[in-house]
């Protein structure tokens, strides 16, 4: 018995919409063999983990703060992986658009005034967009492999920021903890409703799925983008300069992430600590997947990916069960969104007995969209 | 023993985990496959490792668990990117956030714990010379197998015949699959492979390195084994040339933040990773080099039409 694979004739439009929801139901249901595994009561616990925290306003403001800087780099992310640039950087890229954000509140914490924010998101986004760059100039100028290079920035940024925050930056009257100097009431972005968690930041992120949703459906740049991520041949030929998307792809990623990191840092972290972000730089790659690289798809993608967050600690509270689990989750949810993306192009049959491939016909090499490519 | 002797200890005990991954993901990468959960397959094998040996009391069983639940991952990753023909690069990043997620879960009962250490195993009569003797044959049973890999695998790849139908197969798996080799099949083995070795790498991390578990042990090993495999151009000697170089590195920085140095330990501990940049720059300038000799498929997707 095997798995065999048969060629649609076109993309299955039924599939796309339901290829996510069925990789949601599969993680739901492999999660509740490992909550029995684990000795818990599997329905009590995906109750608490995806029901829960759904029930009450302040945890859906909660959602709402941790699906921001989700959204917001994912969004960027889905224009980079369209056009086949591969940044998995972005956790470095908000990393440094925090840092650089937070220049502001840092040396010049007697500014006051509502100039301070905007420069603050501005600060950020330059910062990550700056970070993202680096990855793109090697790509660009030596073709350094962009993966590998995006990914060892993480952990250069992850260092830099411990640096600041035990050294340079460090409160003075803090008492030695590893943190900077609490934020200003300028500096920091204000909480939509009452005193509640849902910051401005959420706002970013709408804007940000309206931008790319509007980048990449009316503007000949979005038809760049998916052109020369589909068919880069085609795409040298109608003029379009594949060394300059790259660099788009990354300054334009890299500036989301690195707007996500100074919003979560102003509105929600108020100080620069260090540890600023839960993975939310490698969890977006999953919302991007999970969202199939469409802005719409993305902002239901990034409110399901923060409700793991959110079910994580809701679980281990209610239930005592280890807050390691979210992440488990998180890896499983992705596998399944892309094993599952295989039945848009494909159907799957299984067969009986063995291959007898390679003797008959001649194989052909297979056509692959974009976000399959590599 | 001399100072000396003492550093180029620690160089091998640093160098031997990036040796035994990259070696093995070079097997899978001149099959045309391009595994990204190197990392993650490294810390499963890691915490499976750990729990082995601590469940027998047996650093050895520890080594079987760690080899199998590298395989265990790699299995996933080849049903969805060999039998589902999913995205590489995707799937290997999936593989790498399950692993971390897993080992973590999986671990939480061992932090803390004392582990057991692989004991050194003293090859008779050569490990009293001189030097020579302690340095390169009073090592584990890790270290040796790290070099027996690369000899094995440097046999199997350029001189068996089957070896060649897999560089083959990872540099045209249209043509390899004309000519009535099992292109998928080979990928799976391949791929297994990877993943025992990735497991390997990750038992001798949590038995002979540090032998304790700490989530997220290690640290970005498994990346610097793919830029390592680059590095090497595909090449089993000068995967072992980079793996003792970037191992270098990262004791020379150990030892120098111990030293106290002066320079914020920060940058000395982002030193393997700024290296690695610096080194793939390199490599990748001389546009020669490597068009020769990356695998053409790498990273392709393949179906067998019928």
């Amino acid at each position: 018995m095997r798995l065999e694979l048969k060629k649609r004739p076109e993309h299955s439009k039924a599939m796309a919409i339901a290829s996510p929801l069925i990789a949601i139901a599969l993680t739901v249901a492999f999660g509740a063999i490992l909550f029995a595994v684990l000795g818990y009561d599997p329905l009590k616990a995906l109750y608490s983990y995806f029901i829960e925290p759904l029930t009450e306003a302040w945890s859906l403001e909660e959602l709402a703060s941790k699906a921001t800087p989700l959204v917001l780099i994912a969004v960027g992310l889905s224009v980079a992986f369209l056009s086949n640039t591969w940044n998995i950087g972005a956790e470095g890229q908000y990393t440094m658009g925090a840092i650089f954000g937070s220049i502001i509140p840092v040396y010049f914490w007697q500014w006051d005034g509502w100039m301070v924010l905007p420069a603050m998101m501005i600060m950020g986004m330059i910062g990550g967009a700056l970070y993202g760059a680096i990855p793109a100039f090697l790509k660009t100028r030596f073709g350094t492999n962009e993966i590998l290079t995006s990914l060892m920035l993480v952990y250069v940024a992850g260092f830099f920021l411990d640096w600041l925050v035990r050294g340079p930056w460090r409160d003075p009257g803090g008492y030695n903890f590893p943190e900077t100097r609490d934020f200003s009431e300028a500096a920091i972005l204000p909480p939509m409703f009452g005193n509640g968690a849902m910051h401005w930041g959420a706002v970013f992120a709408l804007v940000a799925v309206v931008v790319v949703a509007f980048l990449l459906g009316g503007t000949l740049k979005g038809f760049e983008v998916k052109v020369l991520g589909q068919a880069e041949r085609a795409g040298a030929f109608a003029g379009f300069s594949r060394k300059k998307m790259v660099y788009f792809g990354f300054l334009l990623s890299g500036a989301f992430s690195g707007l996500a990191g100074i919003a979560t840092v102003s509105g929600t972290v108020q100080q620069l600590q260090p540890s600023i972000s839960p993975g939310y730089g490698f969890t977006a790659i999953i919302v991007a997947f999970l969202g199939r690289l469409n802005p719409v798809g993305i902002l239901i993608a990034g409110l399901m990916l923060a409700l793991t967050y959110l079910g994580g600690e809701s679980a281990q509270v209610t239930m005592g069960i280890s807050d390691k689990v979210v992440r488990v989750f998180q890896g499983m949810l992705l596998f399944f969104v892309l094993a599952c993306d295989t039945l848009i192009l494909y159907r799957i049959s299984l067969v009986s007995g063995r291959s007898s491939a390679g003797k008959d016909d001649a194989p052909r090499e297979n056509l692959v969209p974009a976000e399959e490519a590599v | 023993m001399t100072m000396f002797e003492a550093i180029l200890l620690t160089v091998i005990t640093a160098s031997t985990p990036l040796l035994l991954a990259a070696i093995g993901e070079l097997v899978v990468e001149r099959s045309g496959v391009l595994n990204l959960g190197v990392e993650g397959m490294m810390v499963m094998g890691a915490v499976m490792g750990f729990a082995g040996a601590q469940w027998t009391g047996n650093p050895y069983a520890g080594i079987v668990c760690a080899v199998l639940a590298g395989m265990f991952m790699a299995l996933i990753f080849a049903f969805v990117t060999q039998t589902l023909v999913a995205n590489q690069v995707a799937s290997g990043l999936a593989l790498t956030l399950l692993g971390l997620g897993l080992s973590g879960m999986l671990g939480e009962a061992f932090v803390g714990q004392p582990g057991i250490k692989l004991p050194a195993l003293d090859i008779p009569g050569i490990s009293d010379i001189p030097f020579i003797g302690p340095v390169f044959f009073g090592q584990d049973l890790l270290v040796y197998l790290s070099f027996a890999l690369v000899v094995a695998v440097t046999w199997f790849l350029f001189v068996s015949r089957t070896g060649l139908k897999l560089r083959a197969i990872g540099d045209n798996h249209v043509s390899a699959h004309a000519l009535g080799i099992p292109v998928v099949r080979y990928r799976y083995l391949a791929i297994l492979f990877g993943g025992a070795c990735s497991g390997l790498a990750g038992a001798y991390l949590s038995l002979a390195y540090t032998p304790q578990w700490v989530e997220n042990m290690t640290a970005g090993r498994g990346w610097i084994a793919l830029a390592l495999v680059v590095f090497g151009s595909w090449r089993p000697w000068r995967v072992v040339v980079g793996a003792y170089l970037f191992g270098a590195v990262w004791i020379s920085q150990l030892h120098l933040q111990a030293l106290g140095s002066g320079i914020p330990s920060q940058f000395l501990s982002s030193l393997p990773y700024i290296a690695t940049i610096v080194v793939l720059v390199l490599i990748s300038s001389n546009r020669r080099l490597s068009l020769i000799n990356t695998p053409a498929a790498l990273g392709k997707p393949f179906v067998p039409e019928r």
